[in-house]
């Protein structure tokens, strides 16, 4: 009898969709900004890229072998980070940076605090902030073989011009994965396409930040400068891949709009107002952190409920 | 003299103020971004703890009850305007490295605590003892965490260089954050000793841990349960 009762709760609908098959698409949806990006700045970021998935996941194949837990690299999601803190790492960055990166991301940020599911705020970017805090120099040198010299949104902030269609292909100096736009779009087109994530976050993320930049980017509505910060940077990377993290976004609908508001006027305000050229890294920490608040301010209420005026 | 060795050893192992009382952990986490700080804020502490307690134990008849505290802290202030002044006149390098955290001895609870908790109860060597005991185990338990950050945060230890030519140091660790995850460790170090001795049957309720369990069934609620504890005790005696 009880080998075929099961007793569970709702809902009882089976969806085919699981962790693994969705870490999976964002893998691939990641490839054509990691292809890019391997093209672009040339073999050694292939080898950044390849050490860094590696250090994830062995630090997490190492820690939950240690600990006697379940082994649960096959649910890609230690790739993802790994994939996702290789793509804003520099591209002539040492090897060593890919390594520790990768153990901070998954031993501190997301096994400490529980493993999959637990961690409260991005692994990866965790990661990205840890080692810029900590490596400065290394972190914000982005000259290589292929390029020389500051990155487009230093020199837009140094109020330099730039080649806006080139910051749009991805023929800039920058981070592994952030240069090339299209190939960042392309990518976040496969997830809508699946369903794996929606327009909600980047939009109003994207959205809110033009609004901020026109109100106080100092050249009003001017469409070049506008597309330039657009292009430039980690915001594309960051709205579609990373602030849309199942994890550490507010699970409400009504929320994920706030979420992506603040996300929005934290990153004007780091890019403009902030001493270093970017803040898409900090503004999402920041935002993870206030995801849990946002969700506890906006949660519905529960159908007979109901009721109270608002 | 026999007293004396056992309040020295209390104050290094048994109560170690900062591995197993959890105290004054605001020095702790600002000062100790290398060895050297943490050994001199340490022993500034330290020389301010015996003296005050000394003092504090000879004048524990005539203190009245009531004032005990406001008394207790202009004694402890005046003992740490005397070692600012003498750091400042002899010492300057230190005492620009410490900075506010010299003054703000004054407030460091391992010091009020002891005067509380020990000196105002007990005997003027035994006292002078008991702080110099807390103030090594508070010295140890800084240069210890230190030596760490500065180990991993500049590749040096008191100064010197220890790591090879080819390490990169971590800034992180000589910067705020560091110090929380030094900390964080050494909790956790701290709360594996705790679980093991319980399981083994020993008292280990002296070992006040950040968190010991999960939420639910927490017993170990740190200042707030000792509050709950004194409040309940003072109305019992009326």
């Amino acid at each position: 009898m009880s080998d075929l009762m099961k007793v569970s709760s709702n809902p009882h609908i089976r969806a085919r969709s699981s962790t693994s098959s969705i870490m999976l698409a964002v893998v691939i949806a990641l490839l054509p900004a990691a292809g890019f990006g391997i093209y672009n700045f040339g073999p050694n970021a292939l080898v950044l890229i390849l050490v860094t998935i590696a250090s994830t996941v062995l630090t997490e194949y190492i820690f939950e072998k240690l600990l006697g837990k379940k082994i649960t690299i096959g649910d890609y999601s230690a790739v993802v980070t790994g994939l996702l803190l290789a793509l804003n790492l520099p591209p002539a960055a040492p090897w060593w940076i890919g390594v520790t990166g990768g153990i901070f991301a998954i031993l501190v940020v997301k096994m400490l605090f529980g493993g999959i599911g637990q961690n409260f705020m991005n692994p990866a970017l965790g990661a990205r902030c840890f080692l810029l805090i900590s490596y400065t120099s290394i972190m914000t040198d982005f000259n290589c073989d292929a390029y020389t010299g500051a990155t487009p949104l230093a020199e837009l902030k140094a109020g330099r011009p730039v080649d806006v269609l080139n910051m749009i292909i991805g023929k800039t100096a920058g981070t592994i994965g952030e240069t090339s736009m299209i190939a960042i779009v392309a990518g976040a087109c496969i997830l809508i396409m699946l369903g794996i994530i929606d327009l909600r976050i980047p939009g109003s993320y994207i959205i809110t930040f033009v609004i901020f930049i026109s109100i106080f980017g100092g050249r009003g509505f001017d469409p070049a400068y506008i597309s330039a910060h657009l292009a430039g940077g980690g915001l594309m990377l960051g709205a579609f891949f990373m602030a849309t993290d199942y994890v550490t976004r507010p699970v409400t609908v009504k929320g994920q709009y706030v979420y992506g508001a603040i996300l929005g006027i934290l990153t004007g305000i780091f890019r403009i107002f902030g001493a270093s050229a970017e803040g898409v890294s900090y503004a999402i920490i920041l935002g993870n952190l206030l995801a849990p608040l946002i969700e506890k301010a906006t949660f519905p209420t529960a159908f007979g409920k109901g009721g109270a005026k608002a | 003299m026999n007293s004396a060795k056992e309040r020295l050893i209390n104050g290094l192992i048994k109560e170690n103020p900062t591995f197993v009382l959890m105290l004054g952990m605001c020095p702790t986490l600002a000062v100790t971004t290398s060895a050297m700080n943490g050994l001199g804020m340490g022993l500034t502490t330290m020389v301010v703890l015996a003296l005050s307690n000394a003092f504090i134990s000879l004048l524990r008849n005539i203190i009245p009850d009531k004032v005990r505290i406001p008394a207790f802290i202009v004694i402890i202030a005046s003992f740490v305007t005397m070692v600012e002044l003498l750091l400042e006149g002899f010492i300057p390098s230190l005492y620009d490295a410490l900075g506010i955290y010299i003054p703000l001895i004054v407030v460091n609870c391992i010091i009020l605590g002891r005067a509380e908790a020990y000196a105002s109860k007990n005997g003027v060597i035994a006292s002078l003892f008991d702080g110099i005991g807390m103030g090594l185990g508070f010295s140890f338990a800084l240069t210890c965490i230190g030596a760490v950050r500065e180990l991993i945060g500049a590749g040096t230890l008191f100064g010197y260089k220890v790591m090879p030519e080819s390490y990169v140091p971590s800034t992180i660790f000589i910067m705020a954050p560091g110090a929380f995850f030094v900390l964080a460790l050494l909790t956790a170090v701290q709360n594996k000793i705790k679980i093991a001795g319980e399981k083994r049957g020993k008292d280990m309720s002296k070992i006040q841990s950040g968190c010991g369990s999960d939420c639910m069934n927490c017993k170990d609620m740190g200042c707030a349960q000792r509050m709950i504890k004194e409040e309940e005790e003072g109305k019992a005696n009326g």
